[in-house]
């Protein structure tokens, strides 16, 4: 039992799909447990945040940690983990570049709170009740973890050693970043792992079909157009990012007629997921006029920040939108 | 800080056949334009990734000029054509977080002198009445 590897996994702002993709090993579950002993995992087994703080330093092989840090809670336990495991990996495209959660960095915190806690058509909250950190309750005292002010990547609070890309990383690519993990030969620190070093394209059945150039007068969303699945969408005027995204979840949304909208996040050393997507989409405006090229943006590429930063935004250069003190927006 | 104390920061992405040449020219021609750009010289307005553009942004600058051949007279055919799509796109996506009117694209050839004079003075007047940007102060600020 003892010389079992041992795993922690944690969940941080995310919705539970990275924990779901766990499940999802199905029988390689099984096969595994007889080489992983799992220490901590609050959302399937009873160990407590104190177990873990009894555990000694580095004690832990690895903790895979998914989700963005939005909480002071997520701060403190991430940092726990930190301590004491050997190793720490961003599970999943949240803890890698902050997610779709992360894009609530569009709003401010009290924007957020306002929203989620009195204005949704939803919520009933006639007395505008707001979560305090510090409640008075009928067993006393309640303390809630406070809010941070922006979404943060894993790796923005925390060393992190690897990362698994995704949302959720496929069945596959936790396979293969298994069989790394535990193979004792270690990529460089930083790796991102079970996917490909190369884009998207390149393992693309559809790629062979993919023009030379692709250049757009229009751009169509999939309901828009009845798609060929045979033939590139790029070429048929769907905006798929698979050129400017990482490769390794074996094009399954491109098979299910769905183009990529870059959950692998980006390639080796690139600083800015979304500018890379950004110079991609200009590159394949067909106009050379301004005001037609204006007008093309204007009409289809309504939300930018939407399309290119859907999984990364917190990671990004600018990491939200910029709204200086007391919420007031700038520009 | 004050409004009279602030002096933007600007960098100025040139290009080396028209605008880079120009501004050399108002130099030698002793046309005054402000200290406040910082100007990086790059073969074609074409080569100005977005990610530089965010860069600067990120590292400091209040404000962020790209210049280029005018239409029809890149070194390189069309460069400047695609640095006026990339700009397009990114003075939206830059509108959507908050950060619009940071970021110009201007054309400026080999003989304007005057026209870069002129168009670097209004970028770093127009900056000025935007106030410091301190992206990386308010970002990561509580
Ligand atoms: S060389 Fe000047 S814009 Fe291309």
């Amino acid at each position: 039992m003892s010389d079992r590897v041992k795993v922690a996994l944690y969940w941080c702002a995310s919705c539970g799909g990275c924990e779901e993709a766990v499940v999802d090993l199905a029988e390689e579950l099984i096969r595994l447990s007889n080489s992983l002993e799992i220490v901590f995992w609050p959302v399937a087994v009873d160990f407590k945040k104190s177990d873990v703080e009894a555990m000694p330093d580095s004690s832990i092989d690895i903790s895979f940690i998914n989700g963005g840090i939005r909480l002071t809670e997520h701060e403190e336990v991430v940092k726990l983990l930190r301590r004491k495991s050997k190793l720490v990996v961003a599970f999943g495209s949240c803890a890698h570049g902050g997610g779709v959660p992360g894009l609530a960095n569009m709003y401010s915190r009290d924007e957020i709170l306002r929203y989620a806690y009195i204005e949704a058509p939803t919520v009933i909250n006639s007395e505008g009740a707001l979560p305090k950190e510090l409640s008075g309750g009928v067993g006393g005292e309640l303390e809630l973890p406070k809010v941070l002010k922006l979404l943060k990547p894993l790796d923005e609070v925390v060393d992190v050693d690897f990362y698994i890309p995704g949302c959720a990383p496929t069945p596959d690519v936790i396979k293969k970043s298994l069989e790394t993990l535990l193979s004792g030969k270690l990529p460089p620190k930083g790796s991102v792992l079970g996917a490909s070093s190369k884009s998207l394209c390149d393992e693309c059945d559809l790629n062979k079909t993919k023009p030379e150039k692709i250049l757009l007068k229009d751009i169509k969303r999939v309901h828009q157009v009845r798609l060929d699945l045979s033939k590139c969408y790029l070429s048929q005027g769907v905006i798929c990012l698979g050129p400017v995204t990482r490769g390794g979840c074996g094009t399954l949304c491109v098979k299910g007629g769905m183009p990529c909208t870059g959950c692998f996040g980006p390639l080796d050393n690139v600083s800015d997921y979304g500018a890379r997507a950004l110079s991609f989409l200009a590159s394949v405006i067909d106009y050379d006029d301004e005001v037609q090229a204006e007008k093309f943006i204007e009409e289809y590429i309504p939300d930018p920040v939407g399309w290119f930063y859907r999984y990364n935004l917190p990671k990004s250069l600018i990491k939200g939108r910029y709204q200086r003190q007391g919420g007031g927006v700038h520009g | 800080m004050s409004g009279g104390e602030f002096e933007p920061r600007i960098v100025v992405f040139a290009c080396n056949w028209c605008s880079y040449a120009g501004i050399d020219l108002a130099g030698t021609s002793r046309i005054k334009y402000p200290h406040n750009v910082r100007i990086v010289k790059v073969m074609c307005s074409g080569r100005v990734h977005p990610e530089m553009v965010l860069k600067a942004l990120e590292e400091g600058a209040d404000g962020v000029l790209i210049t280029g051949c005018h239409p029809g007279d890149c070194h390189y055919i069309s460069g400047n054509y695609k640095a006026m799509r990339r700009y397009l796109l990114l003075k939206k996506l830059l509108g959507e977080l908050g950060l619009s009117d940071r970021v110009r694209l201007e054309w400026v050839s080999a003989s304007e002198g005057e026209r870069w004079a002129r168009v670097s003075s209004d970028f770093v007047e127009h900056i000025r009445k935007l106030g410091p940007l301190r992206l990386k102060e308010v970002m990561e600020g509580e």
